[in-house]
């Protein structure tokens, strides 16, 4: 009996697992068959580099989602990257053990909240302040990598703090023994020694704002248009899929569904640079320490 | 030896049985009344209205159950063709050639207010006008005798029954790109009430203290206006059914162009389906779709 248990259970996992690769599988399948009739019918040019996204008279230029997808993901990662990374360097080097089992089941509860909330406050406190403070019509690319930044805070802090929690404490030892203060031995023995760590984090980050859709739509304004700064509105990739998903038909439909190849395509993309990053920061520590 | 070790998997066995018996309940609670219920789906502008009139209908006829859901009106119409819904919500001046294998029944008339923030001192727009605002040509409220400051255009986006109706009345326009687009009626309306200088519109039974409507080629966004045709953003709202509604379906519409259905609408704030099609059995048009409503023009 527990023998027989003791062989099943590996291949129920196995199962377990391939049914996940599977619906990656499926959903890639699915998406791209939709998709790439389309793109292949309109052709890539007036797909990806034409800003006329008219679908009802059968213009589907979607360059300026794109754009204002890379734009809110990367303000989105200037405020909640720093944020985040300074705010475990503190947890995990500085703060007394006391004030870390309170902070972070905190921080832990932040990434719990809807994005539904975040949106709402997005859009009744921020796009109104950013509009008396610094014009234009409140609900922009700023308030979005705002809202964006402190949503993905408790993920890039998190595994920022694990990081640093996982660099052996001889490394500290050792930097102190050599005549480092507290700040020099973290600034150049601990952050170069979790810095993969930390990009991981920041790499989960991006992976959620730039895939987030709720909060963006409600603070972003929506505009088709190409944004030419960040007070100006605009539109993401997702937002334009879940705001016209619900009844477009036809070639309509079909370039919502070439819009999320492309999202898939940016996001590896993006994930691919931060991994080539990630392994050409290893190999240079490794020559060096060589 | 064993029990100690046995005991645990027989609780977690226990998990799952406990969850597939719940599951079993739902499903079984889910499936009792399925011959009584009604599915509507489509516009925003009318669902509260809907979702207020399903309660009544639900009230008077316990073994019914009514749903609805929100999408937009092109949702409605693509919801009632194939299926997912039993009666589609549309509030569209020109129902779209695709709709013409439904079957449309006019249950209420509905006015598009032109919206203000409070603080806006503008107290009237011509349509024209108001067309070349939603076009992008005139971008500041000083060419509209206000204070100097950008326009901001609040549009619905293009599946919206609001937002094609207002197009068709103003005359086929292309949207300013630099239109913010919001997704519901009350999202409009936290735009505008939330921005000082945005210019909106929406369904007049929306409209609350934290906006204003303005005029519109001199006429006030009233129910007399609408009622007398002087105001001229007005659009149908259509319940839509694949072939003439039998059964429950036409009950329910039956319920909302009979008198307590119509006082129901009145009273939120909608204009009353135009008199030929208030009693239930001129309420089922034949004919696909009408045009613009006579009376609302």
């Amino acid at each position: 009996m527990n023998l027989g248990s003791d062989r099943l259970a590996p291949r129920l996992l196995l199962a377990v697992a391939c049914t996940t690769m599977l619906c990656l599988l499926v959903i890639a399948l699915f998406i791209f068959k939709e998709g790439l009739p389309f793109m292949v019918k309109v052709g890539l040019g007036d797909f990806l580099l034409s800003s006329d996204w008219r679908p009802d008279s059968g213009h589907f230029g979607i360059l300026p989602m794109i754009v204002s997808s890379l734009w809110v993901t990367f303000g989105a990662l200037l405020i909640g990257a720093p944020l985040g990374i300074a705010g475990a360097v503190f947890l995990a080097e500085f703060a007394p053990q006391g004030l870390m089992r309170v902070v972070k089941p905190a921080i832990e509860l932040l990434s719990g909240i809807p994005s539904v909330v975040y949106g709402f406050i997005g859009v009744m406190v921020l796009a109104p302040f950013i509009r008396s403070a610094a014009g234009g019509p409140g609900l922009s690319i700023l308030a979005a990598a705002i809202v964006l930044g402190v949503m993905i805070l408790p993920t890039v802090m998190a595994i920022a703090i694990d990081a640093l929690r996982s660099v052996p404490q001889s490394y500290r030892e050792g930097a102190l023994a050599l005549g480092a203060t507290k700040w020099q031995s973290v600034r150049m023995v601990v952050l170069v020694a979790a810095r993969s760590g930390l990009l991981a984090g920041v790499i989960l980050g991006m992976g959620r704002a730039i895939g987030e859709t709720m909060a963006v739509i409600m603070v972003a304004g929506n505009a088709v248009k190409m944004p030419l700064s960040a007070l100006d509105s605009a539109r993401t990739l997702t937002a334009n899929i879940a705001l016209e998903m619900g009844y477009a038909t036809g070639m309509h439909r079909q370039a919502l569904f070439a819009t999320g190849i492309v999202l898939f395509l940016v996001i590896m993309i993006l994930n691919g640079l931060a991994g080539a990053a990630l392994k050409r920061g290893s190999l240079k520590r490794r020559a060096r320490g060589r | 030896m064993t029990f100690p070790s046995l005991r645990p998997s027989l609780e977690t066995r226990r998990v799952p049985a406990f969850a597939v018996s719940l599951l079993c309940c739902l499903l079984a609670l889910g499936c009792r009344g399925r011959e009584g219920s009604v599915t509507l789906a489509g516009s925003t502008a009318f669902q509260p209205f809907a979702e207020k009139l399903a309660e009544e209908y639900d009230d008077a006829h316990p073994e019914v159950n009514v749903t609805v859901q929100g999408g937009g009106s092109a949702l409605g119409i693509s919801a009632a063709l194939n299926g997912a819904a039993q009666i589609g919500m549309a509030d569209l001046v020109e129902l779209p050639p695709d709709a013409s294998a439904l079957v449309a029944t006019v249950v209420a008339r509905d006015g598009i207010a032109v919206v203000v923030n409070p603080k806006n001192r503008i107290a009237e727009i011509s349509m024209p006008k108001l067309r070349a605002v939603y076009m992008g040509k005139i971008r500041n409220w000083k060419e509209l005798g206000g204070g100097d400051a950008p326009i901001t255009v609040v549009s619905r986006e293009s599946g919206s029954g609001t937002r094609s109706s207002f197009e068709s009345i103003l005359g086929r326009f292309d949207l300013t790109s630099d239109a913010i687009i919001q997704d519901s009626n009350g999202t409009i309306r936290e735009t505008v009430a939330n921005d000082g200088n945005a210019i909106g519109y929406l369904s007049y039974g929306l409209v609350n203290e934290k906006i204003r409507s303005v005029e519109v080629d001199g006429v006030p966004c009233s129910s007399e206006n609408i009622l007398a045709g002087s105001y001229r953003l007005v659009r149908p709202i259509y319940l839509l059914t694949l072939g003439a509604p039998r059964g429950t379906p036409k009950g329910f519409i039956d319920y909302v162009l009979g008198p307590a259905g119509q006082a129901s609408i009145v009273a939120d704030g909608l204009l009353p389906a135009p008199r030929g099609a208030a009693s239930p059995a001129g309420g089922v048009s034949d004919a696909p779709a009408p045009g613009p409503e006579g009376g609302a023009r």
